[in-house]
């Protein structure tokens, strides 16, 4: 008999992202359906899975852009509702920033602000939101740019830019919020197929920041292989398959995984 | 004599003339009311159109009661009822404010469906994407959608600039001397209708011509995409 055994030898960590339970509706239409997910800090978690299966809106529902019917959402350690909330997201304006406060978003349009300079769009919010002084907010604006290798088009206008530059600047502007979860809502699938490289260069490169926790919507298998702690497969707004990259693309267990992923074999 | 300016009716020529100075006392009023009136508009417009959208009911339904009944009464209507009817509860303004009140007011709730129709205009990513970023709504509609929606409306702002200026002529029912006012009063006292009107109306198209040159221009200069942050 071993003493220990009463007590793990490892606390099991707490997750920074938990659905429990969750039911999103549009209409008549169930997009999520009782639906449990979690993830734990720093990890990079690839979302896959036909389209209209529920993949982007666990993303939206976490930037809390869409509402949900039932269930529980935490993240880091914050539960999306308040006890008495009101309105649509059963929260006050106070408690949606605090989320927020955690949370970034990069779109599949990008979404840059057109009437302004690349360098405002980075930092806009850090001097409106966290009050940095501005002089403060260039410095990590422009190292930012620099990190995603436009540190030259700071004065440049979206309309100026290619696709995949726009992405690389919408990811900066991201960022610069600093927050702990990043979601990509397939950042790549609006761009010409040459742009591609250079978006997943950019998040392959914060992959490996040990700190930030991503999920990636993406139709990049091999990106998600190559980048992914976990891969999960969705399919009608439940997770069918998850587990490490390795087993989901080798030897996936599920029919309906088997016959999604053969229609990414060229 | 008017203002202690007298005409000289020896011929044609010489009474045009001699009214010319009346009458552009008439056009500063004339000018003075369009502008207050459509800064009136401009911001209570805005303010209408913002009201609207809001997400409570109890504020958004009322206002656009509102905005229906300034739309649907004429604006004769409005004026008197402010003219007449305000002063018996305690409300007394000099009968220029009145009247440039009274055209803002109106106006302002044309102007709100025109700011709705420019806010709504800008896209939904836009406001995805400042969300993400934890705006504040009022930082969002600041920084964000008014900036955007300001080159869409400039147009249609300037047509009812233009509607303005020749709705000021209704100001003289409640005694402003705005332009058409003084060209009717020369008109009663030497029984001369002709040249003092046409002088007025041809002063009118120039002054609308002027100025739908002028937000031709102001469109031109705005970029599409919006005012410029840098």
């Amino acid at each position: 008999m071993n003493d220990f055994s009463a007590v793990p030898a490892t606390e099991p960590i707490r997750p920074i992202i938990r659905f429990d339970n969750v039911t999103k509706k549009f209409g008549d239409l169930t997009v999520l359906d009782h639906f449990d997910f979690s993830v734990t800090p720093g990890e990079k978690v690839s979302l896959i899975g036909p389209s209209g299966s529920g993949k982007s809106t666990v993303l939206r529902i976490l930037m809390t852009l869409e509402p949900v019917q039932e269930g529980n959402i935490e993240i880091d350690g914050l539960n999306y509702h308040e006890q008495g909330g009101h309105g649509p997201f059963r929260a006050s304006q106070k408690h949606l920033h605090e989320i927020r406060s955690r949370v970034g978003m990069v779109f599949q349009s990008f979404n840059l602000f057109p009437h302004m300079s690349v360098l405002r769009n980075v930092i806009e919010a850090p001097v409106a939101v966290l009050g940095l002084p501005r002089k403060e907010a260039v410095e990590r604006a422009l190292d930012l740019l620099d990190m995603v290798g436009l540190a030259g088009k700071r004065d440049s206008f979206p309309a100026q830019l290619s696709g995949g530059q726009q992405q690389r600047v919408a990811i900066a502007r991201a960022l610069a919020m600093r927050p702990r979860v990043l979601l990509f809502d397939e950042p790549t699938s609006a761009l010409d197929p040459e742009l591609v490289g250079e978006v997943l260069g950019v998040i392959g490169a914060l992959a490996h920041e040990h700190d930030l926790t991503m999920l990636l919507v993406t139709h990049e298998m091999r990106f998600a292989r190559d980048v992914s702690d976990r891969v999960c497969f969705f399919d009608k707004g439940r997770i069918v398959e998850q587990g490490p990259p390795s087993e989901i693309f080798s030897q996936p267990q599920e029919q309906r995984t088997q016959e999604f992923l053969r229609s990414f074999v060229d | 004599m008017i203002e202690g300016i007298h005409w000289n009716l020896s011929s044609p020529l010489a009474f045009a003339l001699s009214i010319l100075p009346i009458l552009g006392l008439g056009l500063i009023v004339t000018i003075e009311a369009t502008l207050l009136g459509f800064l009136i508009a401009l911001v209570l417009g805005l303010v209408l159109a913002l009201l609207r959208r809001s997400r409570s009911r109890f504020i958004a339904w009322p206002v656009g009661a509102v905005i229906e009944f300034l739309r649907d009464t004429p604006l004769l209507v409005q004026l008197y009822f402010l003219y007449f009817v305000l002063p018996k509860y305690g409300i007394l303004l000099p009968a220029f404010l009145t009247g440039a009140l009274a055209l803002g007011v109106q106006y302002s709730a044309y102007l709100s469906e025109v700011y709705r129709a420019g806010l709504d205009a800008v896209r939904r990513g836009q406001i995805e994407a400042a969300i993400a970023l934890n705006m504040t709504r009022a930082r969002i509609y600041r920084d964000i959608v008014i900036p955007q929606a300001i080159p869409r409306i400039v147009p249609a702002l300037g047509n009812y600039l233009v509607s303005m200026l020749k709705d000021t002529p209704i100001l003289s029912v409640v005694t402003v001397m705005e332009m058409l006012g003084l060209a009717k009063i020369i008109g009663d006292r030497t029984f001369r209708y002709l040249i003092p009107l046409t002088i007025v109306g041809a002063i009118f198209l120039v002054l609308t011509m002027a100025a739908t040159a002028g937000i031709r221009r102001l469109e031109r200069s705005l970029p599409k995409t919006g005012i410029r942050m840098r």
